[in-house]
């Protein structure tokens, strides 16, 4: 290494100030951000390239689809950063009301811009047991009995979690003689059974899954569907509960950012896309079930056991209520876990 | 590699052949072994079972897990932060490391203090003061918004987060060595009559450059490797903004552990590259000067070496 290799810094610096300079550039193609939570992530893989052929077969025009995915909630706070997404695609409701009451790039009745509450596909919450079920694993009961190891992320973290411990409330107060009391009894009693308790639902999924930890995993149905399609249907089995809640993860237009960006109209058409029969049989084929089941492959709905489904709206009034009541700082949720 | 005077293999010196000052071959082989048994538990076999993992579906599946577009969206990325931060960290680094050497003046501590920093701060707390900073609700997030900048979830915030935890790297490597040396050398020159910019070229860098360059892999090896305060700004947009860290993790939370191990592998080779280029280097240095200048009785490598082997 000679001293004249040091006389070429000037020029690599200006280099690098002009590289960083235009890093924000985009090329000329129309690029949609779609900023979606975790279990997403093969869902838009396949969705994004129907949409891309779809919208060149009607406008001629070749745009690109970005993905980012993460934990629903610190997806929702990197767009309230920031974040140039287009369409939101999260885990709950609660999390697009928090850029829309933060940041006004999304309006507050977003959830009636699209049909269905905006949320084109729903999913429920199952369990995930070790192959023959050896702990006998049938309802949300057997989950709180003494000596089960149960695995679920941590409600304060992920959109997931809180829907795996809405679920088992709901499930509690639809008992017979059932009270607040018993319910948050119940729930209580489940939450000490937790062995591990992750940020997000994949680190939950790995968890039980990869390191073998626990005896059943509360997950999101399309989640346990990929797993077991993954990593070995000889090791593991779902589980239907008698009654869970039906979870809807929305969809929303950034309108802000899709604006300053110039393609609102894009990003809306992305979202509508999602309700028509291409995108209702990727949604079923990923394991999520299309709000148009007529629309999708039969033999793909059929995978979708049935059970008693109930929503948010009937047994908690709205997410953020729920949200209130349990999930804020000095919630249920923090009282029983705290004990 | 040392300056002493060189003796024949395998002949023993008096203090090793006497038994008062040697140690018994017990002692000696059980702390062999133990250090051994340390690096090979805890260094070579995670990196043996990264190359495992990533071949263990052959090279078809290596090699397009490889060239898959957001890979080579992620490698792409991964150089240019680090040539951008780099760069950066040398120029800063040795001017900080020279004025903090050289020259007396108020706040010194403070600026020592300073270069710490980083070492001390956590990489997630580091993301998080930008997106404080420059953040749609940060201190500058209006204005950079109102005049089209995005530092955030784009190439400047990674490359800030970058520059931020890689920074003591090339100053600390510096500092020390340009203390012990001293400036008589370049008040020498001055008397002599060099201008600012010769006494830089043709003694400072001369005496500093292997401890430079040391500085510079090891400021490369960390700007590639950084993982926390990247994925805080990143906003993990596929083929645009993950850097090869984040790509690993993504890969691995999508079952693709092939894929993951793959470009982890990847990562791996580029420090086992750095460390090749550092040992050649070395070798270079010491062999060249001998040679170059007989006629100093202690040639500059030598006084680079305590320091080198120091942080080795």
């Amino acid at each position: 290494m000679s001293l004249s290799s040091f006389k070429f810094l000037p020029f690599a610096l200006s280099a690098a100030l002009l590289l960083g300079g235009c890093g924000g550039e985009g090329g000329s193609t129309r690029t949609l951000l779609n900023v979606s939570y975790d279990p997403t992530r093969e869902l838009y893989q396949e969705f994004n390239e129907a949409f891309v052929k779809h919208w060149e077969a009607e406008t001629g025009e070749r745009v690109q689809v970005t993905q980012s995915h993460g934990g629903s909630g610190s997806q929702a706070r990197s767009v309230i950063d920031g974040l140039q997404a287009d369409v939101v695609t999260l885990a709950l409701a609660y999390d697009i009301d928090a850029i829309a009451e933060r940041t006004s790039k999304i309006p507050a009745d977003w959830e009636s811009k699209l049909p269905d509450n905006s949320s084109p596909y729903t999913s429920t919450i199952v369990f995930l047991v070790r192959k023959g079920n050896p702990l006998n694993i049938q309802d949300w009961d057997d989950l709180a009995k003494p000596g089960v190891g149960v695995i679920t992320p941590n409600p304060k973290s992920s959109g997931g979690a809180r829907w795996n411990y809405l679920a088992a409330w709901g499930y509690a107060i639809k008992q017979p003689g059932a009270t607040e009391a018993s319910a948050r009894d119940f729930v209580q009693a489940l939450y000490k059974n937790v062995l591990v308790l992750d940020s997000g639902a994949r680190g939950s999924t790995t968890t039980f899954v990869q390191r073998g930890i626990g005896d059943v995993l509360i997950s999101w149905e399309n989640e346990a569907f990929l797993a077991l399609n993954e990593l070995g249907p000889d090791q593991l089995e779902i589980v239907v509960p008698s009654v869970s809640i039906l979870a809807e993860p929305p969809v929303a237009v950034v309108e802000a950012n899709a604006e300053a960006k110039g393609q609102a109209d894009l990003a809306r058409a992305y979202l509508e896309y999602l309700y028509s029969a291409e995108g209702q049989s990727i949604a079923a084929k990923n394991y999520y079930r299309p709000r148009h089941p007529e629309l999708a492959g039969a033999e793909d709905v059929a995978r979708f056991p049935q059970l008693e489904l109930f929503t948010i709206r009937e047994v908690f009034g709205s997410w953020g209520e729920a949200q209130r009541t349990h999930f804020d700082d000095g919630g249920v949720f923090d009282q029983i876990y705290g004990l | 590699m040392s300056a002493t005077p060189m003796r024949k293999p395998g002949s023993q010196s008096r203090y090793e052949r006497n038994p008062a000052t040697s140690e018994k071959p017990w002692v000696k082989y059980t702390i062999l072994g133990l250090g051994l048994g340390y690096f090979a538990l805890f260094i070579l076999m995670p990196l043996i079972a990264v190359f495992y993992e990533a071949l263990r579906r052959g090279w078809g599946p290596y090699f397009s897990a490889i060239v898959h577009p957001d890979a080579m969206a992620a490698i792409k990325l991964t150089l240019t932060v680090a040539a951008i931060s780099v760069p950066l960290n040398l120029v800063f680094g040795v001017a900080a490391a020279w004025l903090i050497a050289k020259f007396e003046f108020r706040g010194k501590q403070l600026l020592l203090t300073m270069i710490d920093l980083p070492f001390s701060v956590s990489p997630v707390i580091v993301g998080l003061m930008y997106v404080l900073l420059f953040g749609a609700n940060g201190w500058f997030g209006v204005w950079l918004a109102e005049h089209g900048f995005r530092i955030i979830f784009a190439l400047p915030g990674i490359l800030l987060a970058t520059i931020f935890v890689t920074f003591p790297f090339v100053a600390r490597e510096l500092i020390p060595l340009m203390q012990a040396q001293g400036k008589d050398e370049e008040e020498a020159a001055v008397v002599l009559g060099a201008s600012g910019w010769q006494v830089f070229w043709h003694v400072t860098l001369p005496n500093i450059k292997w401890a430079l360059l040391y500085g510079v892999i090891l400021s490369n090896a960390r700007a590639m490797g950084e993982f926390g305060a990247v994925s805080v700004v990143s906003g993990k947009i596929r083929g645009a903004t993950n850097t090869l860290p984040l790509q690993v993790e993504i890969l691995y939370n999508e079952y693709n552990f092939a894929a993951a191990f793959a470009v982890a592998s990847l990562l791996a080779l580029l420090a086992l590259v750095t460390l090749v280029i550092k040992t050649w280097v070395e070798h270079r240095a010491h062999g060249r000067d001998v040679v170059v200048s007989p006629e100093r009785p202690l040639p500059p490598a030598a006084t680079v070496q305590p320091a080198l082997e120091k942080v080795a």
